[in-house]
Parts: structure tokens; C-alpha cells; sequence
């Protein structure tokens, strides 16, 4: 894409009267960009999860080891040329799985958002529009499951399931979407009864359409921001179901998994369990502070 | 937040009596109508999660060799050939009476296993919520009164890693540094092997125990067990309690009266505690409340990683053996420990706060 002919790049994103849908689009994001990129807690945070998302696309590259290739006579390894992070209680590379484990972890991330989101924004954006008998069943479903502590249920789901991370991932999905159900119906709430709305229900657009065309976009904002800060959330819970055995199977590289294996051999081979837990926390941290910064740039209002 | 309708002058002063009571019963049989129909739809939920399981439970009872007659039997017993709503009718009387089924695990009724093991967790999240409101409040405060200081930064750091650490995680590590290196506290469990059995239970709360019975070693070895998991736990108490106070007080601490408060020419710490503090009171015990019940989700791993004995572990073994009684009876009762706090906390809400009534 290129900048229109005669202008700079500068005056197309700060243009007064924006000349196509595509120009206030672009605007729109470099609005919210420009306070964003001022942020250095919130680029911190972009970088660890590009950084993440890189290391998953490249994993092939730059793993040293195969990540389930057992090597029994060099088991519980400390860390040495061969191998960066040592090996496990099968003699395989810690560095290596952690880096294949990129790809589970973001792929739970992924599909969980997918599962959440639509969810959410369909329930919360149907029971604000339409209101009334509708709006009261759904935010009393929503409030059975928010009566779940999360984990909770998501235990008691896999648990019925069968364990696997397919299954793990569903019970996430499924126990994530009411806190953005109820955010989307308060966003709803406000939208609905703005001048624009009603003027598109005199122009004669049937309530689907004004749901979905109208009402949906103006959530997506405040709905983005909830579901980044609820990744952090999700990585955690799916390293306590990967660490209870419910999660990913052996011997595919997880890393909740991989400190439950360390777990027996923690006092002697510390390092098994200590490295994928660190980078957990650098991942679930990189989507905290992503989530703050997108917040501040988005919604102003919401931050203290 | 609906505003009470505009009423005539003479009207209100008739009538004020009678319809605050009015309003309060009609408030109060519209709260206890919710909470039923949420503990309905959680029973619901547990009942639909009970029904998907892919082990059949007949099979479970008489074993994969029985013949014929026996399942269908041991099927007509449980019930199972009934339609689901019955089958749900039931499953609700039996649940509101405390009747989660027996237990595959320990063989005894669920009930009686949770009562076991109840009092360990309640001892340890309410240590562990101790430990979090002795430091996240004053934490807090200053976070909030010293705004953009080191303190607050310490404050922010604290709120976020205790967002992006796996608890099971934190309690191996401290494990590893605190009892295997440096030996400063004791290992997994609630006592030491030699410590045993040396008090009976009459509460089941470990430390209450030691102390009715007046035995103090025993007493110090289960302060040294349960001081690192209940650090652990506590330490999201803290962190959640600490984050929530310091934004409570930065709101309070740029409102007109404590301007005025300072130009009168008060002390900061009147200024702060007397009149800031005093207003950030009664959401901060909802809070309180609320964190307690988080607590029991965190509980969950911490206690499998300590080997506590609590509901928590039991859930878990429970899970790991497919056992699922135990599963949805732990389940029902945490979220209905869950409800009851959140409706706890709107209760102190509407108690302590003058201007709800």
C-alpha cells in the first residue's frame, strides 16, 4: 500500500476528513498506535509476544535437539555446550522442548480466544440489544458460570472429557466467555441508545443487522483489550491442567507438563522444572503488559 | 443503581417507614431468589458435566465382566434407566440433602471425605488471607499516597508478577530455596512423620489443635510446614488485595474533601488514614471477601504441590482416578462457597455502607 500521490504518509494518517473507509481504518489504528509506541511498558510487552510468536514459526530452525528424541544415557543432564538448558529424566534437550512448547502454547492461545470471543460478544451484544425476557436468561447463564471458580470448572469439564489438550482447550473456551459476555452487554447498553442506532432503525435496518453491522464493531475495542489480558490468565491455566496431567499428553512438549515431570527430581535436577516455569512467566507477563498497553491506548477511560 | 421515584412531600414522610421495609423484604427475597437459581444452574452444569463422562458408571460399580442381568440390575438401581429430568430431580434432592454419592476412591460417602479435609484448607487460605491483607494493605496505601514513587512501582511489580506466575510453580521454587537449600521450613504435608497423629483432631485445623492440646512442639513443627504454602497463596491475596487498595486510594486522595482536609491543615497521616482510608473501608472488605474465594482456585494446585491434605488435593486425586462423585461433589460445594461469599460481600456492602440503605 502507498500513501496517496502528492501527499506524505504523515498528512494521509492525520488527515482531517478521512477520503475512504480503508483511510479512517488506517487511522483509526494510528489514533490508538501513537500513544501505544510512547508506552515502554507496553512495546516490552509487543516485543516478548512477537519474540514468542517468531520463536514458534522457527521452531524447526532454531531447536538444537529434537524435542522427543530420547537420549537414556544422557538423562538429568545439567547444562552443557550440547545442551543449553540440560535434559530431562529421558535424557531429552530442555531447550529444545521449551522452544517446540511455543507452538502448543500459543495454539491453546489461539483457538481459545476463537472459541471466547464470538461467544462472548454474540451473547453479551444479543442480550443488550434485545433486552428484556432474552437479556435476563442469558446474564442469568452468564452468572451460573461465573458462580465457577474458572479453574474449577475447567477441571471438572476435562475431567469428563477425558484429558488431552483438545479437550483442555474446549474446557478453557468454554469457561472464558462470560466476563466478555458481560462486558459486550454494557458496551451494548451504551450504544444502543445513541443517536445513530436509531437512526439506522428509521432508515429500516432489521435488528440482525444493526447487531452485527453497527452495535459488534463499537465492542471490538474494549473486547480485544479484555481477551489480551485474559491470555495471561489462560496460559496459566493451561500450564495447572498441563502440570495435573489433564493437558497436552507425553510426549508432546508442554510446558505445564514439563514441571510436573521435573516435580520428583526438583531437589537434585532443579533445572527440569525451574525453566519452563520462567517462561511462563515470561509469556503471561508479555501479554499483561501487551494488555495494559492496549488498554491505555484504547481505553483511556478504563485505566487508573 | 436505580434511584428511588420521586415521590410528593407529604407522601414520603407517611410513608417512609413502611416502604423502607417493604423494599428491604422485597430486596432481600429478590437476592435469595437469585442465589437459588444460580445454585440450580450450577447443579445443572455439574449434573450435565456428571452425564458426558465417557466411562459409563454401571460399569464402574459391577465391573467390566458382569453379566447382563447384573447391569441392568445395578442400572435400575442407580437410576440410570429413568428419563434425565428425573434423573436431574433427583440428583438435586439428593445433593440439597449433602448426598454427593460414595466416593470410588475411598469408598465412604463424599460428604464425609469433604468433611475431613475441609478444615485443612480453610486453615490455609485463611492464613494465607492474613497474610495478604497484613501486607497489601499498608502496601497499598503507600503506593497510593507516594504515587509514581519506588514504592508504587514495587506495588505495580508485585500486582503484575503475581499475575503471570503459575502458583504450583512458585511453591516448587520456594520449596527448592526454602526447605531442600537452605532448610528453613518444612517440607510437604501438614507435620513431620515423627509429629503424626500427636494431637486428635477436634477441629481439624492443625495449629487450633496443637494449641487446645497445649503441645507446643507439635505446634511449632506445623507452623513450620504450613508457613511457605500459605506464603505462596498468600502471596496472590497480597497481590490482588494490594492493587485493588492502592486504586481505591488514588480515587479517594484526589476528591475536594481531602484537599479541604489539608488545608485545614491536618496531618498527612490524619489526612490519609483518618479520612481517605476510613472511605476506602467498606470496599476494601468486599474485596476481602471476594480474594477468599480466588483462594480456594489456587488452593487447588498448591495444595496438590504441598501435598496438603485439603479439598483441593482431594479434587485432584479424585480427578486423576476418575472418581467423578468426588469431582462434582468438590466442585458443587466450592462454587457454592463461591456464591455464598459473593453474596457475603454484597451483604457487607449494603451493611457497612450508610449510603446503599
Amino acid at each position: 500500500m502507498r500513501a496517496p500521490t502528492g501527499t506524505t504518509w504523515r498528512e494521509y494518517l492525520t488527515a482531517a476528513t478521512p477520503t475512504s473507509r480503508r483511510h479512517a481504518t488506517v487511522q483509526r489504528v494510528y489514533l490508538a498506535w501513537v500513544p501505544f509506541s510512547r508506552n515502554p511498558t507496553a512495546i516490552v510487552g509487543l516485543v516478548i509476544v512477537a519474540l514468542v510468536v517468531a520463536v514458534a514459526m522457527f521452531a524447526p530452525w532454531l531447536a538444537s535437539h529434537s524435542p522427543i528424541a530420547q537420549d537414556l544415557s544422557y538423562r538429568l543432564a545439567p547444562s552443557t555446550a550440547a545442551h543449553w538448558l540440560g535434559t530431562d529424566e529421558l535424557g531429552r534437550d530442555i531447550y529444545s522442548r521449551l522452544v517446540w512448547g511455543t507452538r502448543t502454547v500459543l495454539r491453546v492461545i489461539f483457538l481459545v480466544a476463537v472459541i471466547t470471543g464470538p461467544i462472548g460478544l454474540i451473547v453479551g451484544a444479543a442480550a443488550g440489544y434485545v433486552g428484556g425476557w432474552w437479556d435476563a436468561a442469558l446474564m442469568r447463564i452468564t452468572d451460573i458460570f461465573l458462580a465457577f471458580p474458572r479453574l474449577i470448572l475447567a477441571l471438572a469439564l476435562t475431567s469428563a472429557l477425558g484429558p488431552g489438550i483438545d479437550n483442555a482447550i474446549i474446557a478453557i473456551g468454554l469457561t472464558g466467555w462470560p466476563p466478555l459476555a458481560r462486558l459486550a452487554r454494557a458496551e451494548t447498553l451504551t450504544i444502543r441508545s445513541s443517536d445513530f442506532i436509531a437512526a439506522a432503525r428509521v432508515v429500516g435496518a432489521s435488528a440482525s443487522r444493526i447487531v452485527f453491522r453497527h452495535v459488534m464493531p463499537l465492542c471490538m475495542p474494549s473486547l480485544i483489550v479484555r481477551l489480551t489480558l485474559d491470555m495471561a490468565g489462560v496460559i496459566l491455566i493451561a500450564a495447572g491442567l498441563g502440570f495435573l496431567g489433564l493437558g497436552a499428553q507425553p510426549p508432546q512438549p508442554e510446558w505445564g507438563a514439563m514441571i510436573a515431570s521435573g516435580r520428583k527430581f526438583v531437589f537434585d535436577q532443579w533445572w527440569i522444572a525451574a525453566y519452563p516455569g520462567i517462561a511462563i512467566c515470561i509469556l503471561s507477563l508479555g501479554f499483561n503488559l501487551f494488555g495494559d498497553g492496549l488498554r491505555d491506548a484504547l481505553d483511556p477511560k478504563a485505566s487508573t | 443503581m436505580h434511584g428511588p421515584p420521586v415521590k410528593s412531600r407529604a407522601s414520603v414522610t407517611a410513608g417512609t417507614k413502611r416502604s423502607r421495609y417493604g423494599a428491604f423484604a422485597r430486596k432481600t427475597v429478590e437476592v435469595l431468589g437469585s442465589v437459588a437459581l444460580t445454585i440450580l444452574g450450577l447443579l445443572a452444569v455439574t449434573f450435565v458435566i456428571g452425564r458426558v463422562v465417557p466411562i459409563d458408571p454401571v460399569l464402574a460399580v459391577v465391573g467390566d465382566n458382569a453379566p447382563m442381568a447384573v447391569y441392568h440390575k445395578a442400572r435400575e438401581e442407580m437410576g440410570l434407566d429413568r428419563p434425565l429430568a428425573v434423573q436431574f430431580g433427583r440428583f438435586v434432592a439428593k445433593a440439597v440433602s449433602g448426598d454427593f454419592g460414595v466416593s470410588v476412591l475411598t469408598a465412604r460417602p463424599v460428604i464425609d471425605d469433604i468433611k475431613r479435609v475441609f478444615p485443612a484448607t480453610i486453615e490455609l487460605a485463611t492464613l494465607a488471607t492474613l497474610i495478604g491483607i497484613a501486607l497489601g494493605v499498608p502496601l497499598g496505601v503507600l503506593a497510593a499516597v507516594r504515587h509514581h514513587s519506588w514504592v508504587d512501582h514495587v506495588a505495580r511489580i508485585i500486582g503484575l508478577v503475581g499475575h503471570s506466575v503459575p502458583v504450583f510453580w512458585l511453591g516448587l521454587m520456594g520449596l527448592l530455596i526454602f526447605y531442600a537449600k537452605l532448610g528453613w521450613v518444612g517440607g510437604t504435608g501438614r507435620q513431620s512423620v515423627a509429629f503424626m497423629d500427636s494431637v486428635s483432631p477436634v477441629t481439624g485445623m492443625i495449629l487450633i489443635d496443637c494449641l487446645l492440646a497445649r503441645d507446643f512442639e507439635s505446634l511449632l513443627d506445623a507452623v513450620r510446614h504450613i508457613v511457605l504454602p500459605a506464603t505462596v497463596l498468600g502471596y496472590f491475596s497480597l497481590a490482588y488485595i494490594c492493587r485493588m487498595t492502592r486504586s481505591f486510594m488514588i480515587e479517594q486522595l484526589g476528591k475536594e474533601y481531602v484537599t479541604a482536609a489539608r488545608i485545614k491543615g491536618l496531618s498527612e497521616w490524619r489526612v490519609v488514614m483518618g479520612h481517605a482510608f476510613r472511605n476506602i473501608a467498606v470496599p476494601l472488605v468486599t474485596v476481602i471477601a471476594l480474594s477468599y474465594g480466588y483462594l480456594l482456585e489456587g488452593s487447588v494446585l498448591t495444595e496438590t504441590v504441598f501435598a496438603w491434605p485439603g479439598l483441593g488435593s482431594y479434587l485432584t486425586d479424585s480427578l486423576l482416578r476418575s472418581d467423578m462423585n468426588g469431582v462434582l461433589g468438590a466442585t458443587i460445594l466450592i462454587g457454592c462457597i463461591f456464591i455464598g461469599l459473593n453474596l457475603l460481600s454484597d451483604l457487607l456492602y449494603r451493611v457497612l455502607d450508610p449510603r446503599t440503605r
